[in-house]
């Protein structure tokens, strides 16, 4: 067996012994919640839940910028589509995404839906169809917001004025602030996303742990960091402590990508917006600023946003929450897979309900 | 969607650079990460080089890409 495997095979056994000792100390049932697709994914494919101890739990959170996004903002780029005049730019997963009678999937046949794996891609795609407007449907997290900004403040330098963006991107920590003040919550700590805290740093967690006395530990993607992570949240917990810890130290810092954050900012105002699951949390959505005002889909067709109903019998809101695991839906895995997907959370390859229709039989067979 | 792909810079005009991944190459930018060099090794997100990263990171991130049978079509993907 070669050296850096032995390695790593020591690392995860020492973790999972320490968990063991750990959530046994404890005694009692203890949740911790994710908010990172790529978190759930990675704890699904390597099998990390089959080797976690009884009382402990995973919550798959609001971490799929595809699964938080409302169901409003949904229908309104639908809408856009529909107009002839609008070219609309969008990352992949979206297009799947079930609207009211329809998805954009439907829609990519008339052509005037095109996916894009880049902001710049979109923006280019203004430049090569000047006769249209494109909308770039905008969302995700901190880290995909700073490849927005970016592009609009290029498109007010060149004066690209037949591009536009939606703008639904989210910011995490509000989300768990507005999880956490629920009245029904069961998270006892949280397992912070990699790539969002390079770009808001570590210490923007600060804050959950201060006034919440959560623990909160920022882990890379890798199966052993995963592990390592929850091996530190069990320990702080044992111990009847919250504190805020990184150990992903390659590529995540305390303050984060400065750059990137003054980007956001000199772009994006944060401001109240509808959350799938968490409804209207204050200041979670960036909003274009005044100044770049002709860049925004919502001022220039005039669009106000307003939450949308979610289809008949999709439990996704609640799933977002952590308030059930997805096989307690009753459209899980019969009326709703990810060929026939009915909420958000079975579209997306990084979804609680894809991540657990595609991994997760198995382990609910044996229970 | 958050995910970033570590990448070597192998050109770099002002802030437009030519990445490579495994002998994937393609286009992204290092407008929000102004100290980017010719040569470093940086994580790519959407298009846009975010953060530094060291050797034996980015080589641990390209083993476990290696293992997704899709990986011709990841370079830059963002899929949600």
């Amino acid at each position: 067996m070669k050296q850096n495997t032995r390695n790593m095979l020591d690392r995860i056994y020492k973790a999972q012994n320490l968990m063991d000792a750990a959530c046994e100390a404890l005694g009692r049932q203890i949740n911790i919640m994710e908010v990172c697709g790529t978190h759930t994914v990675s704890i699904f494919r390597n099998g990390i839940r089959s080797i976690l101890p009884k009382n402990l739990k995973l919550l798959s959170g609001p971490g799929c910028p595809v699964c938080v996004t409302d169901q409003g903002y949904i229908d309104t780029v639908l809408q856009l589509a529909d107009r002839d005049d609008c070219l609309i730019a969008t990352y992949g997963d979206m297009i799947r995404v079930p609207g009211k009678d329809r998805s954009l999937e439907t829609k990519q046949a008339k052509a005037n839906v095109k996916v894009v794996l880049s902001s710049e891609d979109a923006l280019q795609l203004a430049k090569d169809n000047t006769e249209k407007i494109v909308v770039f449907v905008a969302v995700g997290f901190e880290t995909t917001a700073p490849a927005t900004a970016v592009v609009v403040r290029e498109a007010a330098a060149g004066s690209i004025d037949n591009f536009c963006i939606l703008s639904g991107h989210k910011l995490v920590v509000p989300a768990m602030r507005a999880l956490l003040s629920g009245k029904n919550h069961n998270i006892n700590a949280f397992l912070c996303p990699g790539h969002v805290s390079v770009i808001i740093g570590y210490g923007a967690f600060a804050e959950i742990v201060e006034d919440f006395g959560r623990p909160c530990v920022v882990a890379g993607f890798e199966p052993v960091q995963i592990i390592e992570g929850l091996c530190e949240i069990c320990r702080q917990l044992s111990a009847g402590k919250a504190k805020l810890k990184s150990i992903y130290s390659a590529v995540v810092t305390e303050k984060g990508n400065t750059a990137a954050q003054q980007t956001i900012d000199e772009c994006f105002e944060p401001v109240d917006g509808y959350w799938r699951g968490l409804g209207k949390i204050e200041k979670s959505t960036l909003k274009l600023r005044d100044k770049y005002s002709r860049f925004d889909a919502f001022e220039r067709f005039n669009i106000t946003e307003t939450p949308g109903e979610e289809r008949k019998g999709c439990r996704c809101g609640e799933v977002l929450c952590g308030l059930i695991e997805p096989p307690e839906c009753g459209l899980f895995g019969q009326n709703c897979t990810p060929q026939e997907p009915v909420g958000p959370c079975m579209v997306s390859s990084e979804g609680a309900c894809a991540a657990w229709f595609k991994y997760g039989q198995e382990k609910r067979r044996k229970r | 969607m958050c995910l970033a792909i570590p990448a070597r810079i192998v050109e770099l005009d002002g802030d437009k650079a030519v990445v490579d991944a495994m002998g994937n190459r393609w286009k992204a930018k290092t407008t929000l990460l102004p100290e980017a060099k010719l040569g470093d090794l940086v994580l790519i997100h959407a298009g846009f080089a975010i953060s530094l990263v060291d050797e034996e990171e980015a080589k641990k991130t390209w083993q476990l890409i290696a293992e997704i049978s899709e990986f011709q079509d990841t370079s830059n993907k963002v899929s949600g």
